[in-house]
């Protein structure tokens, strides 16, 4: 399944975010990405919960997808023997009409054995885990960087990659990912997303241009806490792909909507920039903007292409990225597709259409078109905690 | 002594009925094949099909035809190897020639094919969209530091200090190309039109004459095993440093301009007694290792008080992957690469017809190898060697370069008719040569003109090539070897470019 060529597709986004970390039901997300119905082609749909494990909220939870029982048995082997596994169990489903051909959906509240982190030794700035003779062993590798984060990234890119059959929806802690092939109003139902409670949900409403019906393709796509749901095509995937080789990231779903998530951890995480900036770099604006523009913001930004020319997402895409902290929308820099936000207290919404807001949110106190590459950043306020 | 038995290559033919005897064609000729005995005699044996006296006869008098003289045929035997033979029977010598490598070896390019966006990502006008082209050559870090501060226009600042980086309006730069090899008007004309479209020549190893100090911020200056011209001033009059190992015609041997094009000017330049021949070594002679090839990279960088980048040209051999690595280790901010259908003003023909790789597999390998070793920000990668069109440079680009040198098409632009003589100094378009008489024809200001020319052409056409491919910046194609196929390769042949085969 993981050797489909890539498939590029038009899509519908939606994304609520309450930045007073107040839990509300997965009800409203689902309502919302109702009403764009025709966006999507019924080949996918999916959302992204924040906060809707709070009892297990020091895990990460890894939800997994399975084609078959071989794969799930090898799989958590691999997790045995890398992770303590506080809670092991399905994830709740209900029967549903137009659902079909279902994995075997699994869910994992897992902590890292200490031990593995030490002996974690993934050389920065190497393809580690993208090396077959790693697939092979199954092993750790060697290396310098320690970071818990980058232990649990790799453990995620080698089951993708490695283990036949098995797929990471999610591996956030107190987030969790709820996606298949289908209507997006109707893989909510199947997946029961209205019995949980999040402070920050994103939907996705898929149109792929070709059939390949398998569920890891629906969007959000996700590592650790960072999801994506893109409506558009990443003209540039085959340069931000071989870009992101090289810091250890490979890229196993041949979607191009895969980038997006690796890169908000390559630049944010790991390179520590500030998301705004990691926003700058991966839609710049354009030369003739920054000529002349000799302050501050036009030499980081001249400099941020300069040196993250092959992480520039290039290509029409609106996204909604949602991370433990907050909610991101960002549009190429040219806007080839649509993005709206709307504001109500202590609501953010962006959708891919002002419908979608208004079916959740009828009176927001403020409804704007987002503009070309420029980020709309929702954070968290200072001191609220999820 | 016996005739020679080598038959004349081609035929000088002119219609004598049309001819009205102006005798321009044999002012023209910078060969000596024209002559007038009572009307136009032709000596066969000296013409190169240089065009020069087709190009100028007002009457459409003259012109040139291949010597249909036939060998009896041989699919082994050759014309071009039996006529080697006999030369060589002759003269004991080493046979030279001029211009890059014209075997008919596999053309890579030509089996290489650009994506186009349909529907699903739309292409974008560039009639109607900004689309950028601008490059920068110069070492990057891995990434960068940010600073908060508190401003009225934002509230991050730059933190890390990048180090000397060279803006180009265009990923195309001029190769280099030595005066001595080529005349004053041509390295002036290639100054000047790098310096209009924001972009930069190449001096070559010939040293860099005084009358093209005004665009020094649009000249890379080299520094060969020769050591012509090099001295403080000719570093500081540089945008950028280059020291040249190796080049693409003539990979592993040193650089050849006969005594005869050693005139005033040329000696002045390179500092060589005039008439001498200017014969750089093979290797540098202080450069038998890596570890001392990263001494000059930072001795030049000390001289010029890291104020620009200096990098390396080597020509593509079987393992430039490695030696390009250790380049970028040793300190260099850029690594030429030069394939083996790179120009030449002198090469022996057996060097340049048999020695090195195509640029295509070399540029492909190199950009593999750094990114895996993730050193690939640290050089930028300038790829050369035979570019014919903007679809090369486009399919260049794709495969990993981030900058394309031309050479043979900068010539070919100011009027080369490519007749490989560039050696003989006889060059009767006033490029390659430095015979006064010849060299006044070559109008620098025309010359620049239609350098500029081609470079904006070339420019638009990559403009348009990525708004097809559906994006508006040049650093979203390259290394995209996604949005390249093959057709006609083998698996092992796709596998070394990193490329899908076409239906795929």
């Amino acid at each position: 399944m993981k050797n489909f060529p890539r498939i590029p597709s038009g899509c519908s986004i939606v994304g609520i975010f309450n930045k007073q970390a107040k839990r509300f039901s997965g009800a409203d997300i689902l309502r919302a990405i109702r009403v764009m119905h025709d966006r999507s082609n019924g080949l996918g749909g999916g959302f992204a919960g924040y906060g809707i494990y709070p009892e297990y909220k020091d895990c990460y939870t890894f939800h997994l997808m399975y084609e078959g029982e071989a794969s799930q048995h090898e799989t958590e082997h691999f997790l045995e023997k890398h992770f303590i596994i506080e809670r092991s169990e399905p994830i709740p489903t209900r029967p549903h009409p137009r659902i079909s051909d279902v994995p075997i959906l699994w869910r994992y509240f897992l902590r890292v054995k200490p031990r593995r982190v030490e002996s974690f030794r993934g050389r920065e700035g190497t393809a580690s885990a993208s090396s077959p003779q790693f697939c092979q062993v199954l092993e750790e590798t060697t290396g310098e960087h320690c970071d818990e984060r980058d232990f649990v990234v790799e453990q995620v890119i080698l089951i993708n990659r490695c283990i036949n059959g098995a797929f990471v929806a999610s591996s956030g802690k107190n987030m969790g990912v709820f996606k298949g092939v289908g209507y997006p109003e109707d893989i909510g139902e199947f997946y029961r997303i209205e019995e949980y409670e999040g402070y920050l949900w994103t939907g996705h409403g898929r149109f792929p241009t070709n059939t390949p019906g398998w569920w890891g393709g629906a969007h959000p796509f996700t590592i650790l806490d960072w999801s994506v749901v893109h409506n558009g095509e990443i003209s540039s995937y085959g340069i931000n792909k071989r870009y992101l080789e090289m810091f250890g990231y490979h890229c196993t779903l041949q979607t191009d909507t895969e980038v997006i998530a690796y890169l908000f951890d390559l630049l944010h995480r790991r390179h520590g920039l500030p998301l705004q900036v990691a926003c700058l770099a991966l839609a710049p604006p354009f030369w003739k903007d920054l000529d002349g523009n000799a302050g501050a913001k036009g030499e980081l930004a001249g400099a941020l292409r300069q040196v993250y020319g092959s992480a520039l997402l290039n290509g029409p895409f609106s996204i909604v990225v949602g991370y433990t902290g907050g909610v991101i929308g960002l549009t190429d820099r040219i806007k080839l597709r649509p993005l709206v936000c709307g504001e109500r207290d202590n609501f953010l919404y962006l959708a891919s259409e002002e419908c979608a807001i208004r079916e959740v949110c009828p009176a927001p106190d403020r409804v704007w078109a987002v503009k070309a590459g420029e980020p709309v950043i929702g954070q968290l306020e200072e001191g609220v905690q999820p | 002594m016996t005739k020679t038995l080598i038959p004349n290559e081609f035929l000088v033919k002119i219609d004598h009925i049309r001819c009205r005897r102006c005798k321009r064609c044999i002012l023209n000729c910078g060969f000596g094949v024209l002559n007038f005995q009572d009307r136009i005699v032709a000596d066969h044996s000296k013409c190169v099909a240089c065009h020069r006296c087709a190009t100028f006869c007002p009457e459409g008098a003259i012109w040139i035809e291949r010597n249909p003289l036939c060998f009896k045929p041989n699919a082994h035997w050759t014309p071009e190897s039996i006529k080697a033979i006999y030369k060589q029977a002759e003269t004991g010598g080493v046979l030279l020639t001029g211009m890059g490598n014209d075997r008919p070896y596999v053309n890579y390019f030509d089996h290489l094919v650009l994506d186009a966006c349909q529907v699903t990502n739309p292409s974008i006008d560039p009639l109607r969209e900004p689309m950028e082209l601008r490059t920068y050559l110069g070492s990057k870090p891995n990434s960068l530091q940010v600073e908060t501060v508190e401003t009225k226009e934002g509230s991050y600042a730059l933190a890390t200090r990048l180090s000397p980086q060279i803006k180009l309006e265009t990923p195309i730069i001029f190769a280099g190309m030595s005066f001595g090899s080529i005349s004053l008007p041509a390295h002036k004309a290639l100054a000047r039109a790098a310096h209009l479209s924001g972009t930069l020549m190449n001096t070559g190893e010939g040293g860099l004459h005084r009358e093209l100090y005004p665009y020094s911020s649009n000249i890379i200056v080299q520094v060969a095993s020769g050591r012509f011209g090099v001295n403080q001033e000719y570093l500081d009059r540089a945008a950028a440093i280059e020291i040249k190992i190796g080049q693409g015609a003539k990979p592993g041997i040193g650089g050849h301009l006969p005594g005869e094009k050693v005139n005033q000017e040329v000696s002045q330049t390179r500092m060589i007694p005039a008439g001498t021949d200017a014969l750089s070594p093979a290797p540098h002679h202080d450069i038998y290792s890596i570890e001392d090839l990263s001494q000059l990279i930072y001795a030049l960088k000390e001289a010029t008080r890291y104020t620009k980048p200096v990098g390396v040209k080597i020509s593509a051999v079987h393992n430039a992957a490695a030696i390009a690595s250790g380049i970028a280790r040793a300190g260099a901010d850029f690594v030429y690469l030069d394939g083996f259908r790179g120009g030449t003003g002198a090469a022996p023909t057996i060097i340049r017809d048999h020695v090195g790789i195509p640029i295509e597999m070399a540029i492909a390998a190199v950009d593999d190898r750094l990114r895996q070793e993730g050193i690939r920000n640290q050089v930028s990668l300038i790829a050369a060697g035979g570019f014919r069109h903007s679809g090369d440079v486009a399919k260049a680009i794709a495969l990993g370069a981030d900058i394309v040198a031309i050479g043979t098409a900068a010539l070919i632009a100011m009027g080369c008719r490519l007749c490989q003589k560039c050696y003989t100094g006889n060059c009767s378009w006033g490029i390659a040569t430095q015979r006064p008489e010849l060299v006044q024809r070559l109008d620098p200001e025309e010359a620049t003109e239609r350098l500029v020319n081609l470079l904006r052409g070339w420019s638009l056409e990559l403009k348009e090539i990525l708004g097809a491919l559906g994006v508006n910046a040049v650093e979203s194609l390259r290394g995209s070897r996604e949005r390249l196929r093959g057709i006609g390769l083998n698996q092992v042949e796709l596998e070394i470019l990193g490329v899908k085969p076409a239906g795929r």
